[in-house]
Formats: C-alpha cells, sequence, structure tokens
C-alpha cells in the first residue's frame, strides 16, 4: 500500500517500566498484572506498547485517568525519562528515518532544541522561575544556536505579545507572575524556535474558566496560523473535545480506544470509554 | 631546616595522586577533574586548591612566586610562601620573570609568561554553570552534552538589565572548542591572556575538590554574543600614580581630598617599573 503522507511524528510500540519484570509479568500479554503493577516484583508498566501517529497541522488528543501513563509518556517523546523499548520518528529528523530515541544524548539534546517544544502541567519545570519572561524565551533560542541579542529580544517581545504578556513586565521574573500567565509564557518558550511538533501536558489544569479559554484559543490559534503538530494531553474531555482532532484513550498505561474525537466522544466502544464520556457532567 | 613532614609536606602518594589528576586534566582542557582534596594548615576557600597543585608539583629546583591580589605581600601569599618554605627550601622570588611556578589568587601577572613557567590559580567555584543549575549530578550531564545555554543565559540576562554584560570576574570561556570554563575570579582584563598562553595554567578548587587546565597554546575564547561583543575593562586613559605606567589593570583608590586615583594592581610590575625609571634617571643624571 503507498501511503500518502508521511507523519510528523510516528510512535511505535512505545514502553516504559520502572523495574525489571519477573517471569510472572514478562509474558508478552501481561496478564496477572493489577492494572500496570505486577503483585509478584513491584514493576509498573507505565507504557505498555503505545504507537499512534500525528500528521502535518494535526491535533492529537490523548485522555486517559490519572496513573494511566500518559505524561510518562510525553516525558518519554521529549527524553526527560529514557524509554525502556519502542520507535519514535519524526519528519524533521533525517527525513524520519532514524529512532529517535536510540540516537546519542548529544543528538536528542538537538531534536529537543530544534525540532521540539513543550509545556508541562507545573511553570515550574518548564521555566526558570528566577529568570526574566524574555529570558526564558532566550534560553531556549540560545539552545538552538542564536547568538544575536537584539533579534532574541525582537522575537521574545515579538512571542510575549502574542501570548498577552504586557510589553512592561517581560523582564520581570515568572515566579511573580500569576499561574495562566506562567503558563501563556511557557507556551511563548514552546514556540520560540518554530518546532513542527509541541507537546501539551495538561497546559489548561488549574487555571480559571475565563484564563483556560484564553490558552485553548491561543493553541487553536497557532495550529490555524503556523500549522504546527500537536499532542494534546488531558484528563478534561472538554479540552479535547474543542483542541483535538483526533484523539487516543489510555488505561493503565495502554491504548484502549482511538479514533475521530467526535467519533470517539459520542459513539465510544471501549467500556472505559463509555464510562468516562458518561461521567462527563 | 629541621621539620618532621616529608619534602613538599605531603607524603608521595598524595602528590602522585593529585598529579594523575593534573595529568588528566591537561589532557582534556577544560575539563574539572575530580581529587581528593586533603586538609591543609589552610582553611578552605583560602587556597587550599592552589596549594595542593603547588606542593605536588615543586622541585628543588623551582623558584616560586605567590600573588594575592597582585600582590606578593599580603597575609595570604605571604603565609603559603612560608609554609612551602617550610617545608621544601625552595627559592622564592617576586620577579615574575624569574619564577618556574607561580600561584596566584584572581591575577594573571602583567609580565607575559613564559614556556618554562607554571601558573597555578585558585578557585573557590569551578563550575561556570553552577548559578543555574544547583545540582552537580546534573551539571556533569550537561557538559557531556555540550549544553552550555545557561552561561549564555546568564549574559543575556545581564544585557537585559544593565544594558550590558556585567561580569566583574570570572567571565566564563570556552576552551579548545568543546568545555565552557570558570577561569577562576580573575577580571576580564586577563582572560585574553589565557589565549595561546605560552605556560600552563593550572587551576585548583580546594573545597569543590576539583583540577583543571589550561595547557600551552590552548584556544580560549570568552564567552559573548554577536552584537555584544567580549570588552576587558579599559583602562586606556589611566596612568599608575607611582610608577606612570599605561595599559594594565589598575586599581581605584580614592585620597583624603575625595579624588580618585590609579596604581598598579600588580605590585612586582609597579616595583619593577619604578626601579627601571630610576636607573634610567640615573644614567641619564
Amino acid at each position: 500500500m503507498e501511503s500518502y503522507e508521511i507523519p510528523v511524528l510516528a510512535v511505535k510500540g512505545l514502553r516504559k517500566q520502572y523495574g525489571d519484570g519477573c517471569s510472572y509479568c514478562s509474558g508478552p500479554k501481561k496478564e496477572g498484572l493489577e492494572r500496570n503493577f505486577c503483585p509478584q516484583c513491584g514493576t509498573v508498566y507505565a507504557c505498555q506498547d503505545i504507537s499512534f501517529e500525528v500528521y502535518e497541522g494535526e491535533i492529537l488528543g490523548v485522555v486517559g485517568e490519572s496513573g494511566s501513563g500518559k505524561s510518562t509518556m510525553m516525558s518519554c517523546l521529549y527524553f526527560d525519562q529514557e524509554a525502556t523499548d519502542g520507535e519514535v520518528y519524526i519528519s524533521g529528523y533525517e527525513e524520519g528515518k532514524s529512532n529517535i530515541l536510540r540516537q546519542s544524548r548529544q543528538q536528542r539534546r538537538y531534536i529537543k532544541n530544534h525540532l521540539m517544544g513543550i509545556v508541562y502541567q507545573n511553570p515550574e519545570k518548564g521555566l526558570k522561575m528566577d529568570f526574566s519572561a524574555i529570558g526564558n524565551i532566550a534560553e531556549k533560542l540560545i539552545a538552538a544556536g542564536h547568538r544575536n541579542v537584539s533579534a532574541m529580544e525582537t522575537r521574545g517581545k515579538a512571542l510575549l505579545q502574542h501570548v498577552n504578556i504586557p510589553l512592561f513586565r517581560i523582564k520581570d521574573i515568572p515566579r511573580n507572575f500569576s499561574g495562566g500567565m506562567q503558563q501563556r509564557v511557557q507556551i511563548a518558550k514552546a514556540l520560540s524556535n518554530n518546532p513542527p511538533i509541541l507537546l501539551l501536558d495538561e497546559v489548561t489544569t488549574g487555571l480559571d474558566l475565563s484564563v483556560q479559554a484564553n490558552v485553548l484559543d491561543l493553541i487553536k490559534g497557532l495550529q490555524r496560523e503556523l500549522g504546527i503538530s500537536i499532542v494534546v494531553v488531558s484528563h478534561d474531555l472538554a479540552v479535547i473535545r474543542m483542541l483535538a482532532d483526533r484523539t487516543i484513550v489510555m488505561l493503565n498505561g495502554k491504548v484502549v480506544e482511538e479514533g475521530l474525537t467526535d467519533q470517539i466522544l459520542e459513539d465510544p466502544q471501549h467500556p472505559y470509554t463509555q464510562q468516562l464520556v458518561h461521567s462527563l457532567l | 631546616m629541621k621539620i618532621a613532614y616529608n619534602y613538599a609536606f605531603f607524603d608521595e602518594g598524595s602528590k602522585r595522586e593529585i598529579r594523575r589528576a593534573t595529568l588528566k586534566a591537561i589532557a582534556i582542557p577544560g575539563y574539572q577533574v575530580p581529587f581528593a582534596s586533603r586538609e591543609m594548615p589552610i582553611a578552605r576557600g583560602w587556597g587550599t586548591g592552589g596549594l595542593q597543585l603547588t606542593l605536588s608539583l615543586i622541585g628543588k629546583s623551582d623558584v616560586l612566586k605567590v600573588i594575592d591580589q597582585g600582590s606578593d605581600e599580603s597575609v595570604n601569599a605571604v603565609s603559603i610562601k612560608r609554609l612551602i618554605q617550610a617545608t621544601t627550601d625552595v627559592a622564592i622570588t617576586d620577579e615574575t620573570k624569574e619564577a618556574t611556578l607561580l600561584q596566584s589568587r584572581h591575577r594573571i601577572p602583567e609580565v607575559p609568561l613564559q614556556e618554562n613557567q607554571i601558573l597555578v590559580l585558585q578557585v573557590p567555584i569551578p563550575e561556570p554553570l553552577r548559578w543555574i543549575e544547583a545540582s552537580e549530578y546534573a551539571t556533569k550531564r550537561l557538559h557531556a552534552d555540550r549544553e552550555y545555554s545557561g552561561a549564555w543565559l546568564m549574559l543575556f540576562e545581564q544585557i537585559m538589565k544593565h544594558g550590558h554584560i556585567s561580569t566583574g570576574a570570572d567571565h566564563p570561556v570556552e576552551i579548545n572548542d568543546r568545555y565552557v570554563m570558570a577561569p577562576s575570579p580573575i577580571p576580564r582584563f586577563d582572560n585574553p591572556k589565557l589565549h595561546m598562553s605560552k605556560a600552563l595554567i593550572l587551576l585548583g578548587a580546594g573545597r569543590e575538590k576539583k583540577i583543571y587546565a589550561v595547557p600551552p597554546y590552548t584556544k580560549v575564547v570568552s564567552l559573548a554574543f554577536e552584537d555584544y561583543p567580549f570588552e576587558p575593562e579599559d583602562f586606556s586613559d589611566k596612568v599608575c600614580r607611582l610608577c606612570g605606567s599605561k595599559g594594565v589593570y589598575m586599581d581605584e583608590l580614592v585620597d583624603e581630598a575625595g579624588i580618585a586615583y590609579y596604581q598598579c594592581n600588580d605590585a612586582s610590575y609597579c616595583l619593577q617599573a619604578l626601579n627601571q625609571s630610576d636607573k634610567q634617571t640615573e644614567v641619564m643624571g
């Protein structure tokens, strides 16, 4: 079969486990696990054979209850944690032919700095809280090889204005910002080097509704204007409904259902998804 | 000389351990080699790293010079000299030219160093990324990945805050196109002297237990941006009040009338220049 389009991000059989496993739990079917945990040896199977693809300009939603492995998957994709096994290909790196999980640390650093952006749930993780907002954006630009102060300043100002941070506050430190502002600085930082792939991990959790709407608007705008491919992790179905074109549903470290977002929300197949959709208030 | 210590204070095993770390440091310019920093008869933070390097290297034919912020006669420099002399009996000098081994705190002498000389610098904080990353585990990985955006970020922040790079001393350098290194708190004025230095430069941090090196004839570049180039302190319009020298690193002092005047920071250079001009006046007179 001829493929029509190369995915921007392709994940194949991504696995992440904590612990070595034992004869009881290391069978291919992983039967006998309590959720994702082996009662015999204590190994946690956080991500088990996760596969999906994201195409250009597409937003992929990832839903699942807490502890289902969503954030672990994201941190494996951004190399914050080392995946146990699996393959990840991105079209921007060696034409999508090399498994980026098997590259050297320096190469992975390059991919992270040049081809990806991430926004964490907790801004403390994504920002240097005691460096100015514009400095935080410059950090990503410097990492991507920029060495011109005025160019970086211009770019930083434009980005911060784009996410509605007033110009007179750009030299303040994010520690003195409200949660919503911190989140928007994080988004500006993630966007600074025009990454083809943006990873958003629970970006709106903990924000009040009007700020949430603001941030969601911003993300939708990014997809429209810049054609960025985005992976959105959330346990909030309303967020997924608004943003995602396609959605995967995760449970106990496995993908239990995937399809168009509308389809999943209107006609869920897996019992867990049905429960999830019906518990929506 | 009747002292119960081994030659140069240390036992031979200790000296060998320090020399091994030193050799590794020379082989990988700018890489911080951990070593078993010893308890010394002076407190940590008073130059124990430099002192251990000096003691591990010194031999009977060496001529030693010790300076502290440019002065040969400050308390710290004198104490270190006395300890070394009491345990080795080597010759001591103030003249940069005559010394084979120089230990210095926070200055590189004005008289250019030569191939037969070794300069030992005392270092309080050897890690250039320490201000942005507190964890040693993390900074070691940043060095391995050659991920130095933090060092540039610090300079960027200074430009954002003050409109210019404001490192007073210890301006980070990239050495041999690989490691970013803290040059010890020497003024920016001395940074260019590291580049292609004829003498071997060794840096020792006793409290932090690290040794690193600038081998002779090694490329050393001070970090800077395209539009904010590296600039050493400028003393071009200042003249030393004592010896009349120009173009050297100056101390600013204020007299009783509240007027600022300038004096060479390198005391032995100043004295030498004074002697020179005295001789000239004698010849002329």
